[in-house]
């Protein structure tokens, strides 16, 4: 909604060294180089190419193309426009075209709110790179010197006034070597015509019209479809399965068994069926009989780990992750003590497009096309499964309906390969049922948080201590399912006690959006205000003390360390409380504000929310209020709102109603009946969002804004009602208040 | 079972089971993917096209009983090719969409709403677009893209690109 420019006071040279956050993706040099046709000419194409991801035509079209999967985060749009800002092209007169998986592009996979931070910098000089050429291929051309040409809306300009078009130019510019990193200008921000402003995404008119963009809309001549029914239980193997009766069947064109690999995210057991069109499979599918053997798993629920921890809560954990000073002594010592568990379920990711990919396998070559987050996995995966070398293996990149970090593991691919392999020959498109999407997702792990708290007598939080029960395999917790030693307010708070106890499952995990993040963060500052509101002080208060006036806490070494810029949280956090008007508006009974703020994927987000309980225990989001510091740049600034809005909206959504019962090592839900999204009619009335412009490395916006949407919301809700959440979702707590 | 079909003012013939979802004919016979499979038991949206001019789950309609029905999807919901009905105008110029799969759904439900609403409350909005899901959390888009729809239509001007 609103960009606002904000000096911090630690300077962005002495961030870089401290976090050395300067370095992520492939050196420049790779891209430079990389699919560039500095010898064109040799080729017999004018066409200028000067790196794999601009091409400008003598007859004047200019392309770009865009290698991160796109996902709805909207890098399609945004990285291309960085491209087009420093090259001086009119966005209107710019093809972005997807580009498949190829290592000319380098890394291409799209998780972690990392496209925009490794890219940014790169795509930049890439840009700016090819303007140089183009201005010297003028300056050539007219034989003046280049500093007396400047390139305009796809045009090199002569001081005299003369002007040649880039399209013009590209023969010429084909043929020049490129120049040298530090030859090359890149652009003054003030002076940016694209970035920062409002685009709609490339694809809109597409998306608009219904034209085929998506993983599901591949059609290919001859194409054939299938499905793939695995155990219910996780883990399960095929005994037997009616596959007789299945192929009998009308438009059955096969239907086999496939072993699996042994790896949860590529191939587990299961069996295909084969048909002509995607309701004679579905159909077949209803009759098909299959006998599982369903191994161990079956034998783990939800529920009897709930019991378990919660019998082990009070002793030590498996593991200290973190150990400062003395909790036993803090809490012998303090004024009060505060005591309670927080617990929230196994979720999934519940993208709206299922997962699906079409794959082919013809003349020893296997092509694939999906929706994926990270196509070079699925090359790795099923290069491996079918013995086939790399370069035998062609994907394409479609459009994916949502990904939320689902689309990171290749199952769906891998399947979509070994049926395609079986068949030999046509195209197959495996798509799933939503029930398949659901069952056989790779979770977001639940958890349950044993906390302690202290406060002295002057109202300092003095102690902490959490006891996680988390899930894992194999000895390590599932992706998410990870408390960082530095995780907030480890570092800061002088006795400090973090422990963990893992339960070992088979039951699938996986990134989801912002992992770990989107849930530790509303533990604490849940708990935080628990401990504010034991203390009797104001919950922005009793935070912007606990952070302290320090402006950089160093990381503490290890893995998921890192450096945590302090001036940029407070920075956040005081400009919300403002927006909100915090300490200075009074609310009726019923209705109430609330605060959280963390810091993830490299952004500092700080949100507060008003809430309405009404008597009967309806809630209602008033409004929200998101504030954002992800550095020195938004690139499209409608993408980025929408991607804080739509965080907003779903951190909500999963508040209220996400959860799954797994019992006997299956997922009992199957369907959007039983486990429901938010709709319209339960989001806010009102989301605003800011963005504080910093002197730091511009950031990615996938994720970081999810995390405190709902302690900003539980917390509104205790000010408004008295009921603190301490159990997710919201449909387990009586709202209802008199 | 043959079928002939009024599809987007054409007709066509279908040559599929009678059980199967009109869902399902447009997509893998008529090629026609705009309309979307999200949950298949009429409770994402996803698949939503007009059965003379109601707004009608896909998913959960055999073929065997649209008949003579017009059936209009998101292809043919602009009164002629190559211009945009004003939901579809506004969802572009305000850039409603993140990842979109849902969005072809929600212009039909709202262009339907609008056709017999042309002023909608906010209570109207939210009650009549309740049925289609977004995953990606659109919702306040879909609000202010319905508004600014309104505001096309007012303006009786015809939507161009
Ligand atoms: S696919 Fe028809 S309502 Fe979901
Ligand atoms: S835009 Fe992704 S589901 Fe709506």
């Amino acid at each position: 909604m609103s960009t606002t420019t904000l000096s911090t006071p630690v300077s962005r040279r002495d961030f870089i060294k401290l976090t050395g956050l300067a370095g992520g993706g492939l050196a420049l040099a790779f891209y430079i180089r990389s699919g560039g046709e500095a010898s064109a000419a040799e080729r017999g194409s004018s066409d200028f190419t000067p790196n794999a991801f601009i091409r400008i035509t003598p007859a004047g079209a200019i392309t770009i193309i865009s290698k991160q999967p796109e996902m709805g985060q909207g890098v399609k749009t945004s990285l291309p426009m960085i491209i087009a800002e420093q090259l001086e092209v009119p966005w209107e007169a710019v093809t972005i075209e997807q580009g498949d998986f190829d290592a000319k592009y380098g890394s291409q996979s799209a998780g972690g709110s990392n496209s925009t931070p490794n890219n940014y910098d790169n795509f930049h000089r890439l840009g700016a790179t090819a303007r140089t050429m183009l201005v010297e291929a003028a300056a050539q051309t007219w034989k003046v010197p280049a500093s007396e040409c400047r390139a305009v809306n796809a045009t090199v300009v002569h001081s005299s006034g003369k002007s040649l078009s880039y399209g013009q130019l590209a023969a010429k510019a084909a043929t020049l070597p490129v120049p040298a990193e530090g030859a090359v200008r890149l652009k003054d921000p003030a002076d940016y015509r694209l970035l920062g402003k409002r685009f709609p995404q490339v694809d809109s008119r597409k998306l608009v019209t219904g034209q085929p963009l998506f993983g599901f809309d591949v059609k290919l001549p001859g194409m054939l479809y299938a499905a793939y029914e695995k155990c219910p239980a996780f883990g399960g193997k095929v005994v037997s399965a009616n596959l007789d009766q299945i192929k009998r069947m009308p438009g059955v064109k096969d239907a086999f068994v496939l072993e699996g690999n042994g790896i949860v995210k590529e191939l587990v057991p299961g069996v295909a069926i084969v048909g002509e069109s995607t309701w004679a499979v579905i159909s077949a599918r209803r009759q098909l009989r299959v006998t599982w053997d369903e191994g161990k798993v079956a034998e783990q629920s939800w529920n009897s780990y709930v019991a378990e921890a919660r019998q082990k809560a009070a002793g030590p954990g498996d593991k200290v992750l973190r150990k400062d000073g003395d909790i036993g002594r803090a809490f012998a010592g303090a004024a009060k003590v505060v005591e309670a568990e927080y617990l929230y379920p196994f979720i999934s990711h519940a993208s709206l497009e299922p997962q699906n990919t079409t794959a082919q396998f013809k003349d020893g070559v296997l092509e694939i096309w999906s929706p994926s987050q990270n196509p070079a996995r699925n090359a790795t995966a099923v290069s491996k499964l079918l013995n086939l070398p790399e370069e035998k293996i062609k994907i394409h990149l479609t459009r994916s309906g949502g990904g939320f970090g689902r689309r990171l593991s290749s199952d769906f691919a891998v399947e979509a390969a070994a049926i395609a392999h079986r068949v030999n020959g046509a195209p197959v498109k495996l798509a799933w049922s939503r029930e398949d999407d659901l069952r056989h997702d790779h979770y977001r792990p639940g958890g349950i948080h044993f906390l302690k708290g202290a406060v002295d007598a002057q109202g300092r939080v003095t102690a902490w201590r959490n006891h996680f029960f988390t899930f894992g395999e194999g000895g390590s917790p599932g992706s998410g399912g990870s408390l960082s030693p530095d995780e907030f307010p480890g570092r800061w708070i002088p006795n400090y006690q973090a422990e963990q106890t893992m339960f070992e499952t088979g039951w699938p995990m996986g990134p989801w959006r912002a992992p770990g993040s989107c849930v530790f963060s509303w533990v604490i500052h849940s708990f935080i205000d628990e401990l504010a509101h034991a203390a009797g002080r104001d919950p922005l208060e009793i935070r912007l003390e606990l952070l302290g006036s320090q402006d950089e806490k160093p990381g503490s070494g290890g893995p998921r360390s890192a450096a945590y810029n302090v001036a940029r949280m407070r920075n956040v956090l005081k400009f919300a409380a403002e927006k909100a008007g915090w300490g200075r508006k009074k609310y009726p009974k019923g209705s109430g504000a609330g605060i959280g703020f963390h810091f993830s994927h490299k952004g500092y987000f700080a949100q507060i929310a008003e809430v309405t309980v009404t008597r009967e225990g309806q809630l209602t989001v008033d409004r929200f209020i998101s504030v954002g510091d992800v550095g020195a740049q938004i690139v499209n600034l409608s993408g980025a709102e929408n991607q804080v809005e739509g965080s907003v909206v779903d951190g909500l959504g999963v508040l209220l109603m996400q959860e799954l019962d797994i019992e006997r090592g299956r997922v009992v839900q199957s369907n959007f009946h039983d486990y429901p999204l938010i709709r319209i009619t339960e989001a806010p009335k009102k989301i605003e969002t800011y963005f504080l412009k910093t002197d730091y490395p511009t950031t990615g916006l996938g994720e970081p804004a999810i995390p405190p949407v709902a302690p900003a919301i539980c917390n509104a809700i205790f000010a408004a009602t008295g009921k603190r959440i301490r159990q997710m979702p919201l449909t387990k707590t009586d709202l209802r208040w008199s | 079972m043959k079928y002939t079909l009024n599809i987007n003012g054409q007709s066509r013939t279908v040559d599929v089971a009678p059980d199967t979802p009109i869902l399902w004919v447009l997509r893998d016979e008529l090629d026609l993917v705009g309309t979307k499979y999200g949950c298949g038991i009429g409770q994402c949206g996803a698949c939503t096209i007009h059965l003379n001019g109601v707004p009608t789950r896909a998913c959960m309609t055999p073929v065997s009983t649209v008949g003579r029905m017009k059936v209009t999807t998101i292809e043919g919901l602009a009164a002629e090719a190559d211009r945009l009905h004003p939901v579809q105008q506004a969802w572009s110029e305000l850039d409603v969409a993140q990842c979109g799969y849902c969005q072809a759904g929600q212009i039909m439900t709202a262009a339907a709403l609008l056709r017999d609403n042309p002023k909608p409350s906010d209570d109207d909005i939210d009650g009549a677009m309740a049925g289609n899901l977004c995953r990606c959390g659109t919702y306040m888009r879909i609000r202010a893209g319905i508004k600014r729809a309104v505001e096309l239509n007012a303006g009786g001007k015809e939507a161009t690109q």
